[in-house]
């Protein structure tokens, strides 16, 4: 499965994505959200809705010196927390900036394409869609 | 509330000396849980009695509450000051991101002193606090190039908030507002002339962090069965389709829509400024506060050919309510959309509150009429009903006035009637210009008796529409009901949840909610709590001069239909009368 922005121009900015996602610690806030919703240059132009995209070829592991991120099958990447010296690599190199930090953990919130943002949506902005091969990608 | 919860962090910032620091303060938030009841405790302690309002020593509060970051629909901050407008409590709502941008900081209020010797704005993020110049954004014309410019300097996109004064703020009228992400207000009672006193222009503020939760199981069900309630329920819904301005149409036929002036409650010609007619028409998209599903804000598009060339158009979103349709739609007798947005429009460049600007362009446009004041005293700019050419020049000129008239103007009505006449039909009460509800005896007794003089204080229009209309009331009982609502709306701004959401936010659910973050009280403690805030707030009130018998009612309101009929001199002086008894 696949998260994939529907439609951005539904988007109201109310961010309960965001909260959604940052809640699967269990805990309020926002510190581990991995997705972004951001104004498209002031709110009267609508927003942006900042998702990762599960490259096949993902510039962010590619960078990873010690290898905490690795691409998964068909597309995407996993981390693992204990190899991350929190270098900061992936976040510069995915162009869409779809790598969020946590800053008290200094490691990148990783979107693991749960969809649990956008059962929080609801514009009807998101959805997860079932990729070319049928895959539902292991959340870890 | 949790021990590690940055909420008890108060941020000071002096302006005068250009430093800051962090005090923990859960005495306070565990007292009084955040927003509103900490506010006023904050106010009480940091604003020397008697002070005048835009003294260094006078200070700006915000707070937000143990919900803010939490539960959906805590959207709101609390700020607090003593009022230019009214001499009492100044304490204006905003939403936007302003209070989860607040939270998620690591604060649970701030408090802002002294005087900057230049334009400033504060740059909050990471617990630091700069000071950058703001000298090159001062005295533009449309304060939203501010915002601009400051969101392009600052970091934080998506998680920050940016407050920001226009030009009446700068001119400290007692009315100007702060504005918060282009289209939300800390509106009422003139926040933005302290921050023009203090040569503040604004405030970015931004961070991101976890805020830990006593049951993670019960928090998730807890949360998900307020979600829930938020995006089923038909009141919320009504607040995202039409919005608020669908009251425009059920107001005007029921005679409580003030119109000219209050000269009349309804008029004939409304139908191209109804919620329904506007959103069909010019209606462009909606947009919520952060944590907020509901999405309750409307932006129209208002398309505009230049003269010079017609193939090229002006086009500007405007943000609508039915308090914006009401002050500078009917009640200065607008009722075309398109003059009506462009009216608010320059209203958003200045920043002032817009009920506010409304009744007193309305009065003017009264007193100019009955020749009561010169072409002279008007800078030339001759008005009439419904004129929004003339109109979007006074605004221009109120927020930057250079005739004795035009000054008094930026003062409020009730300051200029007391020094041009026209007291009778100055819609004021306590100081502070009426809201759009001309329902009966119990709105104007709950604009008379709110700590605010706001018609949300405690909802009187609400009383009147299901209660007085088709039963008898006493005036005793009706204060009763009032003070009842107002001790609970204490509750409700001090966890802090938007008053949209007043009934999904029960006191049980309240007292649910807050246990999850660490707060017990039961639902009769808690009424106890929003009781002694809205003591505090008398305390503070009466402290600086306010006294229930020095009230003054315009007769307007005795004169105009309204849908009770009930609205007698006896009812509001027995009412008056009763409620004095009780607080002193």
């Amino acid at each position: 499965m696949k998260l994939a922005v529907k439609d951005a121009m539904r988007c109201v900015g109310c961010q309960s994505c965001m909260f959604a996602c940052s809640r699967r610690s269990g805990n309020a806030g926002l510190a581990n959200t991995c997705i972004g919703v951001k104004s498209a240059g002031g709110i009267s132009k609508g927003y942006n809705v900042i998702v990762c995209r599960s490259c096949e070829n993902p510039p962010c592991a590619a960078v990873c010196p010690t290898g905490a991120l690795t691409p998964k099958e068909g597309g995407g990447v996993r981390l693992k927390s204990s190899k991350c010296i929190g270098c900061g690599l992936c976040k510069d190199a995915c162009v869409i900036g779809a790598v969020f930090w946590n800053d008290k953990d200094n490691k990148p919130a990783i979107c693991i394409q749960c969809g649990i943002c956008a059962n929080y949506c609801p514009y009807d902005v998101l959805e997860l869609q079932k990729d070319k091969k049928g895959v539902s990608h292991d959340a870890e | 509330m949790m021990p590690n919860d940055t909420l008890s962090k108060v941020l000071y910032i002096d302006l005068t000396k250009k430093k800051f620091e962090v005090k923990y303060r859960r005495d306070l938030f565990e007292k009084y849980l955040g927003g509103t009841g900490v506010a006023t405790q904050l106010l009480l302690e940091e604003c020397p009695e008697g002070i005048d309002a835009f003294a260094p020593e006078s200070p700006i509060i915000f707070a937000v509450g143990p919900l803010t970051g939490a539960f959906p629909l805590a959207s709101k901050t609390c700020a607090m000051f003593k009022s230019p407008h009214t001499g009492d409590i100044g304490e204006s709502h905003a939403g936007g991101r302003s209070a989860i941008a607040i939270r998620m900081a690591g604060y649970g209020a701030i408090v802002i002193k002294g005087k900057s010797e230049i334009p400033v704005y504060l740059s909050i993020t990471k617990g630091k606090v700069e000071f950058k110049n703001a000298t090159t954004l001062w005295g533009m014309k449309d304060g939203s190039i501010a915002a601009r410019v400051m969101r392009q300097n600052e970091g934080g996109e998506g998680l920050r908030a940016i407050f920001r004064i226009g030009m009446a703020g700068e001119n400290m009228s007692t009315f100007a507002n702060v504005t918060t992400e282009t289209y939300r207000h800390f509106g009422r009672l003139g926040l933005g002339a302290i921050f023009g006193s203090k040569f503040l222009k604004g405030i970015v503020i931004s961070g991101k962090q976890a805020i830990e939760v006593t049951n993670k199981k019960e928090y998730k069900n807890l949360y998900d069965e307020i979600y829930n309630t938020a995006t089923e329920s038909p009141v919320m819904k009504k607040y995202h389709d039409v919005g608020t301005a669908i009251n425009i149409k059920s107001l005007n036929s029921m005679k409580a829509l003030p119109v000219k002036n209050l000269q009349k409650s309804s008029i004939e010609e409304i139908k191209h400024v109804t919620g329904e007619d506007i959103a069909k028409n010019h209606l462009a998209r909606r947009i919520g506060c952060a944590h907020c599903p509901v999405a309750c804000i409307h932006l129209a598009y208002l398309r505009e050919p230049y003269e010079d060339d017609p193939y090229f158009f002006k086009t500007t979103p405007v943000c609508y309510d039915f308090e914006l349709i009401y002050s500078l739609g009917t009640m200065v007798g607008i009722t075309e959309a398109k003059p009506l947005l462009k009216l608010i429009d320059i209203v958003e460049q200045v920043g002032v509150d817009a009920m506010s600007m409304g009744v007193i362009l309305s009065w003017i446009t009264e007193m100019y009429e009955r020749k009561n004041i010169t072409l002279e005293d008007l800078n030339g700019i001759s008005v009439n009903w419904g004129d929004e050419d003339a109109y979007i020049k006074l605004v221009k000129n109120i927020a930057k006035p250079n005739t004795d008239f035009l000054k008094a103007c930026a003062k409020g009505v009730s300051y200029a009637s007391s020094k041009y006449g026209g007291k009778e039909f100055a819609m004021s009460f306590g100081k502070n210009e009426m809201a759009g509800y001309h329902t009966g005896p119990a709105g104007y007794l709950g604009f008379l008796l709110g700590a605010r003089h706001s018609h949300l204080d405690n909802g009187g229009y609400s009383v009147d529409q299901k209660e007085l209309v088709n039963t008898e009331l006493t005036p005793q009982t009706v204060v009763d009901k009032l003070l009842d609502e107002e001790a609970i709306r204490q509750i409700l701004s001090s966890i802090a949840v938007c008053f949209f959401a007043r009934g999904i936010y029960n006191l049980e659910l309240v007292s649910k909610a807050i246990k999850l973050l660490g707060f017990e009280y039961d639902e009769k403690q808690l009424h106890e709590i929003g009781r002694q805030i809205h003591l505090n707030k008398y305390k503070f009130k009466m402290r600086e001069g306010f006294r229930i018998e020095k009230l003054e009612v315009p007769e307007r309101i005795y004169e105009t239909e309204d849908p009770t009929g009930k609205i007698t001199k006896e009812f509001i002086k027995t009412g008056l009368d009763y409620a004095q008894n009780l607080i002193n």
